[in-house]
């Protein structure tokens, strides 16, 4: 099996005079967290959507679970996983509804979202939930819900955009021992954030500033490279030299 | 793939019966209008406010008028002249005007004998209310006449609506709009809330293909539609008693091809508004505002002026509403309307194409 699941070589987006993202090579492992940072407007969502075939690239290359996000978009859809930063389920669906119809999109049959589903209920402690409009959860349950289902059809990379937005420190550290958890059976973890204890808890990190990848090591190497305390402070020494604004 | 578009069309579906405010509004709207239109305009005839024109008031015309006054159903409004006819109905002083010849009584009396045909009385009816106009009309001739030896001719005078048309030319036209309603407003208003809440996003990662999305969406809406047509279909049948000569077939699968035109519209609007508001708004002010006023619905389009008569031309439901009329009041069938036919096919081919294309171009 191929160890690098995501490869991206001098990946490019302009939107006329603007370049979104500025030649942006790097390469994530399989069962890595990648965290992928940068404020906003430095390019992560523009780089984030190229790499799930919603996008297409002014130029550069890119392979996404092994296809590429030049010409396999509708391949590379059916091999990852996706949350979004805000809230997306459907509220006036019940936690079975939302399970079943993410399963039936990814084409999984009735015995295979049966048997997932109620598996991932039962770790998540959540089988008593199953008949409950989501409408009616707490946030930090809904994120905890959103992230399962992403996983639900096992994708080789999952990606999460800004997943914990709104959720307090308890919830957002229980949201992260499931990355872990996930981890752990091999899934990559692609994940941007703007809270930055939690770059601390990546694999490794990229630092995005105006487009280009300025920074992209383990958090402890790159806390040594920057002579800094926190990633907090790394981030913001590269971040001061940004032109574009918010 | 198919999995994933039956789970697709089976959430749609649930969004729907989830919402049972808005699932009675569009089931019960069609039946309010219908049950309104239909026997809110009475067919009863009551209080019809009588002038008489006169050139003599002899015995005989006194003897008319005297049994009219005294009959309950009408109320004698006095004596006019000529030329106060149209002022008198226009004005609403009076629902209709009776007019006798000069000479009434001499000829009445010589058409008794036998010797000249028999006298005229003109009946001038303000036929705005179509049904009114039409019964008024024949019971207020048995009135004058009073007496079987009375002998007198009627000419009848629709006003202000000659052709009569009749109540249930109101049938059609709530089918125009209460498709375009359920059609056009509810699947605009259902994708643009995907897109408002975020979900779409989600979807689109997905490997279900955009327009399958769509499809999906359209199908829940369409099943609607076609059980608010069965029942208006059986409504106009059976409460109003529409004839429907014209073979309810070819009004059904004209209706379906209406059906198709209001979805494709709805998917024109969702790619044009960003919120569920502003999709309501487009779907109000550009679809139903000319719906009202320029299809013909409440106002005959040949009463338009020139100006708008020229714009009704691009009104969907203008075509619409036509050929139904054509079909369901007149009988005729649905060979008899291929012109609507053709252009609400064209239509619907140019709506469907912009909007999906406009649809694809959104997600670059």
């Amino acid at each position: 099996m191929n160890d690098i699941v995501i490869s991206v070589r001098d990946l490019t987006k302009r939107f006329g005079d603007f370049t979104a993202v500025d030649h942006i090579s790097f390469d994530v492992r399989r069962g890595e967290i990648f965290g992928f940072l940068g404020a906003n407007g430095a390019g992560k969502t523009t780089a984030m959507r190229m790499l799930c075939g919603l996008s297409y690239p002014t130029s550069g290359s890119g392979t996404v679970a092994g296809f590429d996000v030049r010409t396999e978009g509708e391949l590379i859809k059916r091999h990852i996983g996706y949350m979004s930063q805000r809230f997306s389920l459907y509220n006036d669906l019940t936690v079975w509804e939302n399970m079943r119809l993410f399963a039936g999109i990814y084409g999984l049959t009735a015995k295979q979202t049966n048997e997932r589903a109620t598996e991932l209920l039962e770790r998540l402690n959540f089988s008593s939930e199953r008949n409950t409009l989501v409408g009616s959860l707490p946030l930090g349950w809904k994120q905890k819900l959103s992230f399962v289902i992403a996983t639900i059809h096992r994708p080789d990379v999952v990606f999460l955009d800004e997943p914990t937005g709104g959720v307090d420190p308890v919830t957002r550290r229980q949201f992260w021992e499931m990355i872990y958890e996930a981890a752990e059976n091999g899934t990559t973890i692609f994940v941007t954030t703007h809270y930055m204890d939690e770059a601390e808890y990546c694999t490794r990190a990229s630092i995005m500033v105006d487009g280009k990848v300025c920074a992209l090591d383990t958090p402890a190497r790159l806390k040594q490279q920057f002579a800094a305390e926190s990633m907090d402070e790394v981030f913001r020494t590269l971040a001061r030299g940004a032109q574009r604004g918010e | 793939m198919e999995r994933n578009f039956a789970s697709f069309v089976k959430k749609e579906s649930l969004h729907i019966l989830r919402d049972t405010r808005t699932m009675l509004v569009v089931m019960l709207i069609p039946i309010i209008l219908m049950i309104l239109f239909g026997f809110a305009i009475s067919t009863e005839v009551n209080n019809v406010n009588v002038a008489v024109v006169a050139p003599e008031r002899t015995d005989g015309v006194h003897d008319a008028v005297e049994r009219l006054a005294q009959n309950g159903y009408f109320t004698f409004k006095g004596y006019i002249s000529q030329n106060e006819i149209d002022q008198c109905l226009r004005s609403g002083k009076a629902n209709a005007v009776v007019v006798f010849a000069q000479g009434y009584d001499r000829r009445a009396a010589q058409a008794a004998a036998g010797i000249e045909t028999k006298p005229i009385i003109q009946l001038i009816f303000d036929a705005s209310n179509v049904n009114t106009a039409g019964s008024a009309s024949a019971y207020m001739q048995s009135v004058l006449l009073g007496t079987a030896s009375q002998q007198a001719m009627f000419e009848t005078r629709m006003l202000f609506n000659p052709q009569m048309k009749s109540a249930y030319n109101f049938v059609p036209g709530i089918m125009g709009l209460i498709f375009i309603l359920v059609c056009a407003m509810m699947t605009s208003v259902s994708i643009v809330r995907e897109k408002e809440v975020g979900t779409m996003e989600v979807l689109l990662v997905s490997p279900v293909r955009p327009v399958k999305i769509i499809f999906a969406k359209m199908i829940p809406y369409f099943a609607i539609s076609c059980i608010v047509l069965v029942t208006i279909l059986l409504l106009a049948r059976y409460l109003l008693g529409v004839p429907m000569t014209g073979g309810v077939c070819g009004i059904f699968s004209l209706s379906l091809l209406y059906l198709l035109l209001s979805l494709s519209l709805g998917l024109l609007v969702s790619t044009i508004a960003t919120t569920q508001v502003a999709a309501l708004l487009i779907s109000a002010m550009v679809m139903m505002m000319p719906i009202l006023m320029l299809s013909g619905m409440l106002f005959p389009i040949e009463n338009l002026p020139i100006f708008f008569q020229v714009v009704s031309n691009i009104v969907p439901a203008r075509w619409y509403i036509d050929a139904v009329r054509k079909m369901m009041i007149q009988g005729l069938p649905i060979m008899a309307v291929w012109k609507n036919c053709v252009i609400l096919l064209g239509m619907t081919a140019v709506i469907l194409a912009v909007s999906l294309k406009k649809f694809k171009d959104k997600l670059e």
